[in-house]
């Protein structure tokens, strides 16, 4: 933002570039750190938080324990089925941490910066992570030839319209899926970010450079910070979002019927 | 995803994914993901299935404790009706014996009184006997003296006296016992 400042008169709106800031030493750049410390705080907090567990939870066990039963059940055993949620709760809780302080941290002073508006981070999740486990477990599941009818062939649609569906499911499937996963939450963080940089640096503009327009300034500040509560929503949505459709894949993937 | 494509017209392309990311992000979820399958779930569902078995434990011992009293009732109440029941046979049983004591005692009663009176009875028949063999004996001498006094001569025919004395004594028995009845 600094920087920013030092261009005068004319305003600069910000754009991609304010994502791609340059690197702090050697190539590592300040998502790659914000990455790092993510998953060390949600790994030291659950730790922490799981040392000592005890039946009748104190307050912090507590709060650890509604995290963890908002992973567990609210999406794992809602979207898979309490017959096979059991062994993913580890991977949507995860999912879920991980997306949510890496988004939170869009919002927390000096840090300041959603490193989910970087695609390289949620596509490694989601093409890299979710996909394989859904098909994996898919195939394991159903056969390879049954899981592809499985995911291609929805019940009861008229044989005369299969040739146009099974081409859409199996695009939407096998190649959509984790690139919508990673682009949703990517696109929401990266507007989400642009939107708050644009009414702060135009309120700091107004301020500093601004004749008559000065007056404007509170305004725009005052939209920050509105569309900062926004975002919050927004990143925890978001977080929640990612989880909630990988747990979906898989259900989908190990269902039954569709 | 054309537009987002179209629209990043910068010196960096946002949409197209950098390979250090790509490759720190995934090392750095599945570090992540290794923490919490190895060491965060395993414990909260083991203290999930502690508190399960717990609240379970807790439930089934307050049925159990339930039960438990339920049947102790139950025996109270079965020992205090047979209790009641006893009670009452015994009561029955001390009415039915009093009674038939009463009557046993009354037929012994009875036959003692009975066999106190037949005694008498016999006693006195006995006496009367013997005082009217003794009064006859004592008559006839006293008859057979007088009249010997009277007529003066002896009698020395016992045989001839003796029938003459019976003879009137039974004369005067048949006189007097149809008197008597």
């Amino acid at each position: 933002m600094t920087k920013l400042l030092a261009s005068g008169g004319e305003f600069v709106a910000p754009g991609v570039k304010d994502f791609f800031l340059p690197p702090i030493f050697g190539s590592v750049t300040k998502p790659m750190v914000l990455l790092v410390l993510s998953i060390v705080i949600i790994a030291v907090f659950f730790i922490v938080a799981t040392r000592n567990l005890k039946v009748v939870p104190g307050k912090f066990q507590f709060a650890a324990e509604s995290l963890y039963d908002f992973g567990r059940n609210n999406i794992a055993r809602e979207q898979i089925g309490g017959k096979d949620f059991k062994p993913f709760i580890p991977l949507i809780l995860t999912i879920f941490c991980f997306v949510l302080v890496n988004n939170l941290f869009g919002l927390i002073p000096i840090v300041q910066f959603p490193t989910m508006s970087h695609i390289g981070f949620p596509l490694a999740v989601s093409l890299f992570v979710v996909y394989p486990v859904y098909h994996f477990v898919g195939f394991k599941r159903h056969g390879f030839v049954g899981y592809l009818k499985h995911q291609t062939v929805p019940p009861g649609a008229p044989w005369f319209v299969l040739p146009l569906l099974i081409p859409i499911e199996f695009f939407q499937k096998f190649i959509l899926n984790p690139l919508t996963l990673a682009i949703r939450v990517f696109a929401a963080m990266f507007a989400g970010h642009l939107l708050l940089l644009v009414f702060t640096l135009a309120g700091e503009f107004l301020l500093l450079n601004g004749g008559i327009t000065v007056i404007v300034a509170p305004v725009s500040f005052a939209f920050a910070i509105a569309l900062t509560f926004l975002e919050a929503l927004i990143m925890c949505l978001q977080a929640y979002i990612f989880a909630l459709l990988s747990a979906s894949y898989i259900g989908m993937a190990l269902a039954e019927e569709h | 995803m054309d537009t987002l494509i179209l629209a990043a017209e910068g010196p960096v392309n946002p949409v197209l994914p950098h390979t250090s990311e790509i490759i720190l992000g995934l090392v750095a979820f599945l570090l992540l993901l290794f923490v919490v399958k190895k060491f965060v779930s395993p414990r909260f569902e083991a203290l999930y299935e502690e508190r399960t078995a717990k609240i379970e434990g807790g439930i089934e011992k307050a049925e159990q404790a339930q039960a438990e009293a339920q049947r102790a009732l139950e025996q109270y109440k079965e020992q205090l009706s047979e209790a009641r029941a006893e009670a009452a046979r015994i009561r029955d049983d001390a009415r039915a014996e009093g009674l038939q004591i009463v009557e046993e005692l009354r037929e012994q009663a009875q036959a003692e009184s009975a066999r106190i009176v037949a005694q008498g009875q016999h006693q006195l028949d006995a006496q009367r006997a013997q005082i009217v063999a003794e009064l006859r004996a004592d008559l006839g001498r006293t008859a057979v003296e007088l009249a010997s006094k009277v007529v003066g001569e002896s009698l020395e025919d016992e045989s001839r006296r003796r029938g003459t004395v019976d003879r009137f004594l039974n004369e005067l028995d048949a006189v007097a016992a149809p008197a008597s009845k």
